[in-house]
């Protein structure tokens, strides 16, 4: 590890209480089969996967049950062999509520798995080993779930990329998966660091973890002491440093604006276990089946579970002894910017890192919302450098123009502002509501000009036709004109004539 | 109703805690005050929270507003404390009244209340009771009166008519009324009714609850800073041209309510500016503004006039001085 | 007096000439008007505002013949942006005109349908596949809701439905909360 490496600062951030050792005391834990499997289909950003199965196939632990529709999608695996027991529409782990279609799968109890085979990707090259990333289902698993062949095919230009830059950091109170997953696979971790670096052909790999890490640090800092291109950065323990450009930032000192990639400027940043589910899919071909879920808070015995994708949740969360104050409040993801769970009956899904059982001061009656007092707290505090008081209030009127004006699409969402207000405004509410209806109005409008061309095409297909239909007549009109007339009245005259012969022909005959 | 929205977790500065440590930070100043000239302007502290508190709960049942919930974030509290750190301590029962009641009421309720108000409601109170009462707002204690209660409960009620010698003008007016007479300006301080040494003392106590009020990140430094550097910047400047006609940075910085002004009264978040670049821009704007007022212009002390001034251009520095945004040009 | 006049006319002179040259360099071509009002109507085409189109409608409110209240789909967001861009007084949705109604669009019944075409003359936006004695369907993506093909159906075999909420399409609501009774009160 390089010492005295510079660690450059953000603007703003907060200091919260992590309470991380809730759920570090105990190893990870595996459980037995669940009873069911609830896939959704809808478990990364862009395109449903598109259905290969049916209800009544068997199906083996880790086939292909739904392929990814387009680039920007990801394939769904069977998590275990079974049956496919049904495909409709579930209740899922999302903020709105609403169901969504799920394939149920019945388990057989003998997890037999495909056949794996290991990817020879030196020798299929890079093209080859993005298709097949296609189909292994992988996205990124720190929450985004962005699906990572995408990230992996950015770097096809040779040379495009030098830096490979490790999210380790695990900024969000609570949630401590990728700290134990540091702790307890180290190696294969560092074996995953090494395959994507080779991968990506760039000439040093960081990893960026927080201080307060101080186990992962050891291990990390053991696994790597013979490896010349890996180092291990380490960043203050601030809020939102986990985040993506703030972690660039800090390490790299580069400041990335919305709209460029990260891989515009040579770096490219995969959370430790996506790189533990590339290291797995192309060392052993096992696809993305299950992952490390952090399963925290007002439980009996809080702590991280490695389950397959599709687990029934309250299953996990009777597992962990189940609620000590009862309430029916779960929170998906970190306090800083997850979401309440409609119940507990969702499945275990890509994105799902974090489950929070709500801890008494979470849920009692907060304090009143009071006006905007015009502190700018919030701005000191925003990460993004925004003026998260000029959104509010144009938010609040509904100006979204000036809203998008101020930078409105740059807000990350972190919650830093919120945190801050003394007038304890929910910030972020505003602005998720703002970017939806900027995003509809913009649908809408798309949608609208489309309506607009096509009238106006049958506007005019219908002129056309009416032209032809006239030209048509005129044709015909022009047609019989005098000595066109007379040649009919000739041929005419003559059919006549012969009819009249043949006639009398006949009667000749009859005679 | 339970907000079960993200973030799950709060921070745990409210505004009535925010406001309850900038009174705390106002004692010290009022300690020394009260230790010069008399506890003649505790009473009208507590006259001025009193009726801050009544005017604000009926204007608020009026409006409709829910009211325990407005009236405990002690915004008018401080408003209060600090239109009564700015009267004459030796102004009568019925000044503190019209001056909260129109701080309340008109500057602060009239715009929309808590967070909507454009003009620092002390200021307007003030203004308003300078303009209408200018012989009584322009008379300050002499050191050493009222000591005694019973003098000052007489003053606090009927006003200093009966008592003569108990008052002359303010330090300020006095030192700009000697002037004209043209007199050298290094003497006129040392008079005793210049009263330099007792405001000063004033001015160090204001001072030293001001630091509270950065220490605890109450408010940041880009307006206090700024404004007590242009003063003294401009006052020095000006008195290295004309050393006889110009008072030193010492008697402008300390004085009057410089020192209350740079870190309670322009540091009012809702009628400043929000962005760094413009609370620097506006606190220029205010010392500059004082400054001319104090010295060429028609009212001896200046900053009350400075402050609704500037809040007029808020919207406008706020406007052009929206900082950059993480990673753009 | 003399110079004084001659002042004026010269600068008269001068302003109007460089007035008559901006007028002709920076000429506009057509009535971009139209467009702009054109681009605010949502383009539903359905003839409640009583011009058969969203086009001709912009023209008639170009030419001052109809008013900017006319257009339920456009709803009040619609009317609120006429009224900003030609600079009038907001005025409410007139009734005679129809109600604003949630989105739909139109399904065929395909067990009912007869195959005459007759919807698909009346659609606006070509959104109905089909020919004479085949199955006409709907393409879902590009109907407007218009239902201008309803009254043309002889067997009555297209239903509106609106398009529901689901995971895909669902967005934040704006935030509302409550400071305590007097407030719920309101609010209800």
């Amino acid at each position: 590890m390089k010492l005295f490496d510079k660690v450059f600062k953000f603007n703003g951030g907060i200091r919260a209480e992590t309470k991380k050792n809730i759920s570090t005391a105990q190893p990870i834990r595996k459980i037995p089969l669940p009873k069911k499997i609830v896939l959704p289909l809808r478990q990364h950003i862009g395109k449903l996967a598109k259905l290969k199965v049916d209800i009544g196939h068997e199906v083996l632990k880790g086939q292909l049950i739904a392929e990814a529709d387009g680039n920007v999608s990801a394939a769904i695996h069977a998590s275990t062999s079974g049956k496919i027991t049904a495909i409709e529409k579930r209740l899922i782990p999302h903020p709105s509520g609403l169901p969504d279609f799920c394939i149920e799968i019945s388990p057989d109890g003998k997890d037999q798995w495909i056949e794996k085979k290991a990817i020879p990707w030196k020798k299929i090259g890079l093209d080859k080993v993005n298709e097949l990333l296609l189909e292994s289902g992988i996205v990124g698993l720190g929450g985004a779930a962005f699906p990572t062949h995408l990230k992996l095919n950015n770097s096809k230009k040779a040379g495009a990329l030098n830096t490979l830059i490790v999210n380790a950091a695990e900024c969000e109170p609570y949630i401590t998966c990728d700290d134990m997953l540091m702790r307890e696979k180290t190696h294969e971790l560092i074996q995953g660091i090494k395959l994507v670096h080779e991968i990506l052909n760039v000439k040093e790999s960081v990893i960026g973890i927080e201080d307060n890490k101080t186990d992962a640090i050891n291990f990390i800092q053991h696994a790597i002491k013979k490896e010349k291109n890996i180092s291990l950065q380490i960043v203050p323990t601030i809020y939102p440093s986990g985040d993506a450009k703030r972690l660039i930032y800090l390490l790299k000192g580069i400041k990335i604006p919305k709209g460029h990639r990260s891989s515009d400027y040579g770096i490219q940043m995969f959370n430790v276990a996506t790189i533990l589910a590339i290291y797995r899919f192309i060392e052993f071909g096992e696809p993305s089946i299950s992952r490390i879920v952090t399963i925290t808070g007002n439980l009996k015995s809080p702590r991280n579970y490695e389950l397959l994708f599709g687990t029934p949740l309250k299953e996990i969360i009777d597992d962990a002894g189940g609620q000590i104050i009862k309430n029916d409040t779960f929170i998906m993801g970190g306090p800083m910017m997850g979401f309440k769970l409609p119940s507990i009956d969702v499945p275990v899904t890509k994105s799902m890192n974090c489950i929070i059982s709500s801890e008494p001061t979470m849920t009692e009656e907060k304090k009143p919302v009071l006006p905007c007092i015009r502190c700018a707290r919030c701005a000191e505090a925003c990460p993004v450098e925004l003026q998260p008081q000029e959104l509010f209030w144009f938010s609040k009127s509904k100006q979204l123009e000036k809203a998008e004006e101020y930078n409105l699409f740059d807000c990350i969402e972190c919650g830093c502002c919120s945190y801050v207000c003394p007038s304890n405004i929910p910030l972020v509410q505003y602005y998720r509501f703002a970017k939806s209806e900027i995003i509809e109005e913009r649908h809408e409008y798309e949608q609208a000009n489309i309506a607009r061309e096509r009238n106006e095409f049958r506007l005019q297909r219908l002129e056309r036709e009416k032209l032809e239909r006239a030209e048509r007549n005129a044709l015909r009109r022009a047609q019989s004109s005098s000595e066109e007339k007379t040649k009919l009245i000739d041929e005419k005259r003559k059919a006549i004539a012969d009819a009249l012969q043949r006639i009398e022909k006949e009667d000749n005959k009859n005679d | 109703m339970i907000n079960l929205q993200s973030p799950f977790v709060q921070g745990s500065t409210s505004v009535s805690n925010i406001m309850f440590i900038v009174m705390l930070a106002l004692i010290p100043g009022l300690i020394i005050y009260m230790y010069f000239f008399g506890i003649g302007i505790l009473l009208n502290i507590i006259l001025a929270s009193i009726t801050a508190i009544i005017a604000e709960y009926f204007i608020l049942k009026i409006r409709k507003i829910p009211t325990k919930v407005f009236l405990t974030d002690n915004t008018a509290l401080v408003t209060a404390w600090l239109l009564a750190l700015s009267i004459p301590s030796i102004a009568p029962w019925w000044i503190t009244v019209i001056g909260t009641l129109f701080a309340i009421i008109i500057a602060k309720h009239f715009y929309g209340g808590i967070g909507s108000n454009i003009f620092n409601p002390a200021m307007i109170g003030y203004a308003i009771l300078l303009i209408s009462f200018p012989a009584i707002m322009t008379k300050w204690q002499n050191p050493s009166y009222l000591y005694d209660a019973n003098i000052a409960f007489s003053v606090f009620m009927h006003g200093i008519d009966n008592y003569d010698g108990i008052a002359s003008a303010t330090p300020l007016d006095y030192v700009k009324t000697e002037l004209l007479q043209n007199k050298n300006i290094l003497p006129i301080l040392n008079e005793p009714l210049a009263r330099l040494t007792q405001m000063q003392w004033v001015g160090f106590g204001f001072l030293l609850g001001g630091i509270f009020l950065l220490f605890t990140k109450i408010i940041t430094w880009h307006l206090p800073v700024i404004y007590l550097l242009t003063l003294f910047t401009i006052s020095s400047l000006f008195h290295l041209i004309d050393p006889s006609q110009f008072a030193p940075f010492q008697f402008h910085l300390l004085n009057g309510g410089t020192m209350l002004a740079a870190f309670f009264i322009i540091t009012d978040p809702v009628s400043g500016p929000t962005t760094p670049k413009g609370k620097i821009f506006f606190a220029f704007l205010i010392a500059f503004l004082v400054y001319i007022i104090r010295v060429f212009g028609g009212y001896p002390e200046g900053i009350a006039f400075a402050v609704i001034f500037a809040n007029i251009c808020v919207p406008l520095i706020d406007n052009l001085t929206q900082p950059k945004v993480f990673g753009h040009d | 007096m003399i110079t004084s006049i001659l002042v004026v006319v010269f600068l008269a002179v001068i302003i109007g000439i460089v007035l008559g040259i901006s007028a002709i360099k920076f000429k506009v071509e057509g009535d971009p008007i139209i467009e702009k009002i054109d681009s605010i109507l949502p383009q539903t085409q359905c003839g409640q505002c009583g011009f058969p189109g969203c086009k001709p409608y912009a023209t008639a409110i170009a030419n001052g013949e109809a008013d900017i209240n006319q257009c339920p789909p456009g709803g009040d967001e619609g009317i609120h942006k006429l009224a900003d861009l030609l600079g009038v007084e907001y005025k409410p949705l007139n009734a005679e005109h129809g109600e604003p109604k949630p989105k739909s669009v139109a399904i065929i019944d395909e067990k009912t349908c007869i195959g005459c075409t007759l919807c698909i003359q009346a659609c606006p936006v070509d959104a109905i596949l089909g020919s004479a004695k085949h199955m006409h369907t709907i393409i879902e993506k590009e109907c407007t809701g218009c239902e201008l093909c309803l009254p043309p159906c002889p067997v009555d075999c297209i239903d509106m439905v609106a398009i529901e909420e689901n995971a895909e399409n669902w967005k934040w609501k704006y935030p509302v909360y409550k400071i305590d009774k007097v407030s719920e009160r309101r609010a209800s």
